[in-house]
């Protein structure tokens, strides 16, 4: 059974919406710059925030505000689903609609904010709803009138590439009709030390693949796309095919992935056999590409490993958008369903020199393409490592 | 859709040997339920040990007693169900970077508190390289886990899956629980189930069909029903999430008045692993061992005692999050 | 202090910040490697030790090849914390690399 992917929603510090970031993908424009909305000693790390405000994002959403309480990731989370559902029409009305959502923040952004009124009396019970990963969820299927199956998947940074993997897969067993896939997280002070206290923040902004890169860039954002089995996808909407998933445990390290790319490789070989597709098909490679010394060669050999002499361009978003972690896999989503759908080859922002011990290099120009099949990698702490393949329809 | 029970791990607030429950089980009449922990030197490798969060002992412990029991078969997908996953860890970095104003932070509560690190840990711990996924959707987490499982082996991408609900009692949660009026003995546990495609070895039960909700239209049960070809009266058992907290128990009353027989058994099972958003893991657990002995321990047994054939296991967490799921006989 | 009194205390200390707790003082070899073989320890675990002597002894190293360096054992632990009382410096160099400190991360994944 075909899965399409008829509807689409993205907020990234380059845009809101498929429009927004379709032309800043093609001028290569990167939204990465200071941090502006939490106080923190470490100003000087660079980050990829989302540049409308809590306040302008429940404007824009139009949500009550007196006595109401809202999580950043709930916000952007919601601004990315509703413009994915309005995207897609359907043929009829479908009764049985899915969310699958992922985050790995939750409501950590508002927690570290009111850490203190949380602990005392005054606590209201919205803000308590707020604390987990789930709270943002309720919140998505609360406005957009979603019951069944409401979910949250946690793999830290392939959350959302499992969510949507978990919604195909509901639609091929028949659980759902409908599936709103993706992921949400916006930055916090809770990360940002996290990612810190293990030294892999780049001081300068992400270079993903380049030999001199440094580190990851946290950005923040949401995306979302819907899910729909041939039958009740209306033609039009038909933005692509998701043909190929995998998700596999590296079972290497608690954080680090292996130096030759062994889980990563293995993750890839699976998508393509699912989607019944061999390497040579596969046109580009939209890549997990962190920035970081360990994912670049890990992922570079294991791209090296499965494509061997003839290997796609490769390119990451993250460069201009940053690692949104929840949010990376359902945003490398949208950047696949854009080259498919404008047959174009995205660069890789932030690469200058080749990595002496990788054969290939990233793209690094917008180019015209023909281009079938996309792959998307998305990897996390913990091994979790996940793949999925895009094809035009 | 289904899956055989072929083995379960238990660590929870009753006394459990190996894979059998005991049926003395204790009444504790606590505020809280709090974990019998068994030596973990035992089950995991001191190596892995040192570093681990209790909730990651609770996990992998759990996990090693149900494989323990199969010969260490190795599963081909691992799958984890936990509402608020490693939120002591959580609380620990986050506490940690307030006090010591973000300089000279450890690491490790950092990258023990991202949500799928006891899945990730029991796949390192048995290097599996098969599926792996975590979901942390509070009162839904462990049967958003159970039917992404059941849809695995429907799929037939695996045999065997290893199944866990996990959830640890945080004192700063539970006191924001009381502060809002969600009084309720408070509880923990780990629940690890290996759920096979085919019936083999020992086989407790069989899972047959799970469904989640989100505030859910009032004829949910009944749509659950028909759209699994079950009538009413195939129920014979209802095991249901009563906590003592008398709105929460409101939303039992209605099935029972208007959907089931007069003359199903109801039991409940609450007051012997508290509440927490895993629960249903416990439900589980408890249904499939009360299959397999043909009666449930009296404790639990709130009216009309039967030999259960059919059990569907309701709760609800926080009237949010409701939960199905439907365990039967193999005989 | 003198060297041997201080890799006894960094042994304690060792123990104590990576949580080994089936190991005593006696079982660490002081001039045997501390990763991979010796006691097994990884990159979380260097993590730690920077960080204790960073904390314990306000010696801060951000040179990778330094770091490698000073974790080689107990006892080059123990020398560079010497080193660093002795001259008083902040930061504990061996090198005079001029280089930025690259980031050196062992934990890409994310």
């Amino acid at each position: 059974m075909k899965v399409f992917i008829t509807g689409m929603g993205i907020i990234t510090a380059i845009g809101a919406g498929a429009d927004e970031t379709l032309s800043a993908l093609k001028s290569g424009r990167s939204g990465i710059g200071g941090i502006r909305r939490f106080d923190t000693v470490h100003r000087h790390i660079p980050v990829g925030e989302v540049k409308q405000s809590n306040e302008e994002l429940c404007d824009l959403l139009k949500l009550p505000t007196v006595g109401r309480y809202y999580s950043r990731t709930a916000l952007l989370g919601l601004m990315a689903a509703r413009q994915a559902m309005r995207s897609s029409h359907s043929v009829t009305p479908v009764r049985r609609v899915a969310l699958v959502n992922a985050t790995t923040t939750g409501g950590m952004d508002y927690h570290e904010m009111h850490y203190r009124k949380l602990s005392s009396d005054d606590i209201h019970a919205q803000e308590m709803e707020l604390l987990d990963c789930a709270g943002g969820t309720h919140l998505i299927a609360e406005t957009l009138g979603i019951t069944d199956n409401v979910t949250t998947v946690s793999t830290a940074c392939s959350s959302s590439a499992n969510a949507i993997l978990t919604g195909v897969r509901m639609i091929r067993n028949g659980l759902a009709d409908k599936v709103l896939a993706g992921g949400s997280d916006a930055i916090t002070r809770f990360t940002l030390n996290g990612f810190n206290t293990l030294e892999i923040l780049s001081p300068t902004g992400c270079r993903p693949f380049d030999a001199h890169r440094n580190g990851l860039t946290l950005g923040e954002g949401a995306a979302y796309v819907v899910l729909e089995p041939e039958k009740t996808a209306l033609p039009d909407d038909v933005l692509c095919v998701v043909s190929g998933y995998a998700n596999v445990s590296e079972a290497y390290h608690q954080t680090s992935s292996s130096p030759d790319g062994k889980g990563a490789a293995m993750v890839i070989r699976q998508a393509l056999s699912v989607a019944a597709l061999s390497p040579d098909d596969i046109d580009c490679i939209h890549a997990h590409g962190t920035g970081t010394q360990v994912n670049d060669l890990s992922e570079g050999r294991a791209v090296e490993t499965v494509f061997r002499n003839q290997i796609p361009p490769l390119s990451s978003a993250k460069g201009c958008i940053g690692h949104t972690l929840a949010a990376a896999g359902s945003a490398g989503a949208v950047v696949s369903v854009l080259s498919l759908g404008e047959q174009l080859l995205f660069p890789n922002t932030g690469f200058n020199h080749p990595m002496p011990e990788l054969s290939f290099q990233p793209n690094t120009l917008l180019r015209k393409a023909t281009v079938n099949h996309v792959l998307s990698n998305s990897f996390g702490f913990g091994g979790s490592n996940t793949s999925l393949i895009f094809s035009r329809y | 859709m289904h899956a055989y029970i072929t083995s379960i791990g238990l660590i929870s607030p009753q006394e459990t040997a190996g894979n059998r429950f005991s049926f003395d089980l204790t009444y504790e009449n606590a505020p809280l339920l709090r974990c019998i922990e068994p030596d973990y030197k035992q089950l995991i490798p001191p190596l892995q040990l040192r570093r681990m969060s209790r909730i990651l002992k609770m996990g992998l412990g759990a996990a090693q007693i149900c494989l323990k029991n199969t010969e260490n078969l190795q599963p081909d997908a691992i799958l984890v169900g936990t509402g608020l996953a490693c939120i002591n860890e959580l609380e620990t970095f986050m506490l940690s970077m307030l006090e010591n104003g973000e300089q000279g932070l450890s690491s490790i509560p950092f990258i023990n508190s991202s949500h799928n690190t006891v899945a990730a840990q029991i796949s390192r711990m048995l290097h599996n390289h098969g599926y792996n996924s975590t979901y942390c959707h509070r009162g839904a987490s462990f049967e958003s886990a159970l039917t992404d499982a059941l849809m695995l082996l429907n799929e037939k991408n695996a045999e065997h899956v290893l199944l866990g609900g996990i959830d640890e009692y945080s004192k700063q949660y539970h006191l924001m629980l009381q502060k809002l009026g969600h009084a309720a003995v408070g509880g923990e546990g780990a629940a690890f189930f290996l759920l096979s495609r085919v019936p083999a070895g020992k086989v407790f039960a069989r899972v047959t069909a799970v469904r989640t909700c989100y505030k859910p239209a009032a004829d949910f049960i009944d749509t659950f029903l028909s759209a699994h070809h079950l009538h009413n009266d195939d129920i014979d058992t209802v095991l249901c999430g009563v906590n003592g907290n008398m709105q929460d128990d409101r939303i039992y009353d209605h099935p029972a008045e208007r959907i089931f027989r007069r003359d199903t058994q109801w039991a409940s099972y609450k007051h012997l692993c508290g509440e927490y958003t895993t629960s249903g893991s416990f439900a589980l657990a408890l249904a499939a061992c009360s299959l397999l002995d043909g009666r449930f321990p009296a404790s639990c047994i709130l009216r009309n005692p039967r030999r259960p054939q059919r059990i569907l296991i309701y709760n609800h967490y926080h009237r949010l999050n409701y939960s199905l799921t439907v365990v039967e006989t193999v005989r | 202090m003198d060297k041997t009194s201080l890799i006894e205390k960094l042994k304690i200390q060792i123990i104590e910040s990576l949580t080994l707790e089936d190991v005593k003082p006696e079982d660490i070899d002081s001039e045997a490697p501390l990763f991979v073989e010796g006691l097994g320890l990884d990159s979380i675990d260097a993590l730690e030790l920077i960080l204790l002597l960073e904390k314990r002894y306000g010696v801060k190293i951000i040179d990778p090849k330094t770091r490698r360096e000073a974790l080689q054992s107990v006892s080059s632990m123990a020398d560079c914390i010497l080193k660093k009382q002795k001259t008083g410096a902040a930061e504990c160099r061996t090198t005079t690399d001029d280089t930025p400190p690259e980031n050196k991360d062992m934990h890409g994944k994310a």
